[in-house]
């Protein structure tokens, strides 16, 4: 297989990232490219630097040299939410909900509606019922339909509910890029099937995702490229077609190595 | 790194689909954190009124009234903190700062005062007073904020700043009812509804809790602190800036607090440093005794009200009773340790 030039803009791109915090190197020089349209999957041992390296993307780190790029123009992202301005949606690890807050709240966390009219303007009240109608027209969009009240307070949803009300908040939202880390981590067969489906949805609507995951049967069930990482640095990019899951986990761990012109640095067109 | 916040999830009560009436119950205050303290006060008042009938004589529960209004309307200022996951200990010595301040300015008579700045129109005065309050409130915000420094300690700290500055710039020096302009006192001055007499004070008291209610529950500003004390780090990855939140809290911490003094010298009938030094610890016990939790990010102002009150009708109804002054502290210390004990049950439910 030889290397895929191609002419597309990749949609995020990060060039010699690094971050470091303090005297831990999190993120050594990392190159990245997400194309339109794709499912990229990043995988690699604990403490690779996958949230690290998402992270930066989302706002939540300002990388310590390196640049970044969304549709071909560079940006500086130092916060998740001028990163969500700049049409990039996250789900964290840690899911980031308010878990005493209602779903429709979460949902609109850090970007409410305000009521039309004075009531907006001046007293700023917020416009509550849209919001909640909002909320429960998305989750039906997304297909989840074990949510019934959109008034119930996260903490009393189960894990997959929880998982379900991040992604659809990012869903909601997202107009060009959503990074998933690790969605699929507190979730049984079910729920991380549905999880599954959600991202093959998303990108058939024509957004691009970046999934974390140390499951590689779900990795290679829905990712179009996957993005090996390792100690802070890219090790590869390979394709579910082009190499097996034992290959991925020996570039993993280091055990293996492929050269440049075999990987899969731009999805094949 | 952090983990999720997530709860325990009692699977075997989510299979079965059942809740015992244990759960319903608290499930029930876990969804209302104001009905403990309202069962509280209704059981408290029939209780005392059972033991002296006087106490629910139109005079009796108008003199309650303004005996809350103090600790009620600082508590509003303690319940935005809390609800951060905060804690304001210096709530009282600011307010005795912004009270000295406001009559110190306001007062005519030079010879008296300490520092050259007497003799300001009152109304001057009293703005100076508050911003008085909200400047101390901002270098708590400023502090916490700015440093990263846990509100405990900040507090401590500025509490004995601000009682430091009160006797350096004012001396201990207390100004008597007399010199004092009326606008200062003017909240002090009461109305008659009925057979109540009601101070103007406590008319702003409940004005101010229904405006920071309106607030909390339908502003962005609002949902915000509730988020913040919920779960900072959360609320910071969904784009909320915490810092800003949390220093505008203090901010307006400050700006209730000097209202606070104003009613203060209304109610008092003076401008003394000597007000009760208790203050600080009985804004906190309302707060707490109203179901807002200590951890933040859970509770109403209507239960800090409804907490202030309890307050007021225990020790009224005691010393009615014929209690003396050591069963009332009593009586609040259990009710405190129960409301804790309370919240923590209720932060188990699952809905
Ligand atoms: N806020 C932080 N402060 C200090 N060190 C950090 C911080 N965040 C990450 N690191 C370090 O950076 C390195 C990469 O961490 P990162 O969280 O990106 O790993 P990861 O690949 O996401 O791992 P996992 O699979 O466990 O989620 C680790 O050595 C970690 O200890
Ligand atoms: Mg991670």
């Amino acid at each position: 297989m030889t290397t895929q030039t191609s002419t597309v803009t990749p949609i995020l791109q990060g060039k010699d990232l690094v971050k470091t915090f303090g005297r831990v190197v999190g993120l050594d020089g990392v190159n990245i490219e997400l194309y339109p349209g794709e499912v990229l999957a990043v995988v690699g041992d604990n403490g690779a630097g996958k949230s690290t390296l998402i992270k930066c993307f989302s706002g939540a780190h300002v990388p310590d040299s390196g640049e970044m790029f969304v549709n071909g123009e560079k940006v500086v992202f130092h916060s998740t939410h001028e990163a969500r301005e700049g049409g990039v949606e996250t789900v964290f690890q840690t899911l980031a909900v308010a878990p005493a807050l209602d779903i429709a709240s979460n949902l609109y966390l850090g970007r409410e509606v305000r009521k039309p009219g004075f009531m907006g303007t001046i007293f700023r009240t917020l416009d509550k019922k849209a919001m909640r109608e909002q909320s429960a027209a998305q989750l039906r969009n997304l297909g989840i339909s074990t949510l019934q009240n959109i008034t119930q307070a996260v903490e009393t949803l189960s894990g997959g509910q929880r998982q379900a009300v991040a992604v659809a908040r990012c869903a909601a939202f997202g107009s060009k890029v959503i990074i998933l880390d690790e969605p699929t981590a507190a979730l049984g067969v079910n729920e991380s099937a549905r999880v599954l489906k959600m991202i093959q949805d998303l990108r058939d609507r024509g957004l691009s995702i970046i999934l974390i995951s140390h499951n590689m049967p779900q990795v290679f069930e829905v990712a179009d490229r996957i993005h090996v990482a390792r100690l802070g640095k890219r090790a590869a990019v390979v394709t579910p077609q082009s190499h097996s899951m034992n290959d991925v986990v020996a570039i993993m761990t280091g055990a293996m190595t492929v050269p440049v012109e075999e990987q899969q640095l731009a999805p094949v067109r | 790194m952090s983990s999720p916040s997530t709860g325990t999830v009692d699977l075997a009560e989510e299979f079965m689909g059942r809740r015992s009436t244990m759960q319903r119950i608290q499930g029930a205050l876990h969804k209302y954190p104001w009905l403990s303290p309202l069962i509280v006060l209704a059981v408290a008042v029939v209780i005392f009124y059972l033991l002296n009938s006087r106490f629910l004589l139109p005079q009796n529960l108008s003199f309650i009234t303004q005996q809350t209004v103090i600790v009620g309307t600082l508590a509003i200022a303690q319940t935005l903190v809390i609800l951060t996951a905060g804690i304001d200990l210096s709530i009282g010595a600011i307010m005795i700062f912004s009270q000295m301040l406001m009559a110190n300015l306001a007062v005519s008579t030079t010879a008296s005062n300490v520092l050259p700045i007497a003799g300001q129109n009152p109304y001057l005065a009293i703005g100076l007073g508050i911003l008085g309050g909200m400047a101390a409130g901002a270098l708590n915000g400023f502090l916490i904020v700015r440093f990263n420094l846990p509100p405990f300690i900040v507090t401590l700290g500025t509490l004995s700043i601000w009682t430091a500055l009160t006797l350096i710039f004012f001396k201990a020096r207390t100004i008597q009812g007399p010199e004092i302009p009326d606008q200062l006192k003017w909240l002090g001055s009461t109305f008659k509804i009925g057979e109540f007499q009601l101070l103007y004070g406590v008319i702003l008291m409940l004005i101010m809790y229904a405006i920071f209610g309106y607030i909390l529950r339908n502003t962005a500003w609002g949902l915000h602190i509730y988020a913040v004390g919920d779960d900072p780090n959360a609320s910071e990855l969904s784009g909320i800036s915490t810092k800003r939140v949390i220093f505008s809290v203090y901010l307006v911490a400050g700006l209730i607090i000097g209202i606070a003094g104003w009613i203060t010298i209304g109610r008092v009938g003076s401008a003394s440093p000597n007000v009760d030094p208790l203050l600080n610890l009985d804004t906190i016990t309302a707060v707490v005794i109203g179901g807002t939790s200590l951890f933040g990010g859970r509770g109403t102002l209507i239960g800090t009200l409804i907490g202030a009150f309890i307050i007021t009708v225990v020790e009224n109804g005691l010393s009615l009773a014929g209690l003396d002054q050591a069963y009332r502290v009593l009586a609040v210390g259990i009710l405190v340790i129960l409301a804790v004990a309370v919240d923590q049950w209720i932060r188990k439910a699952k809905a």
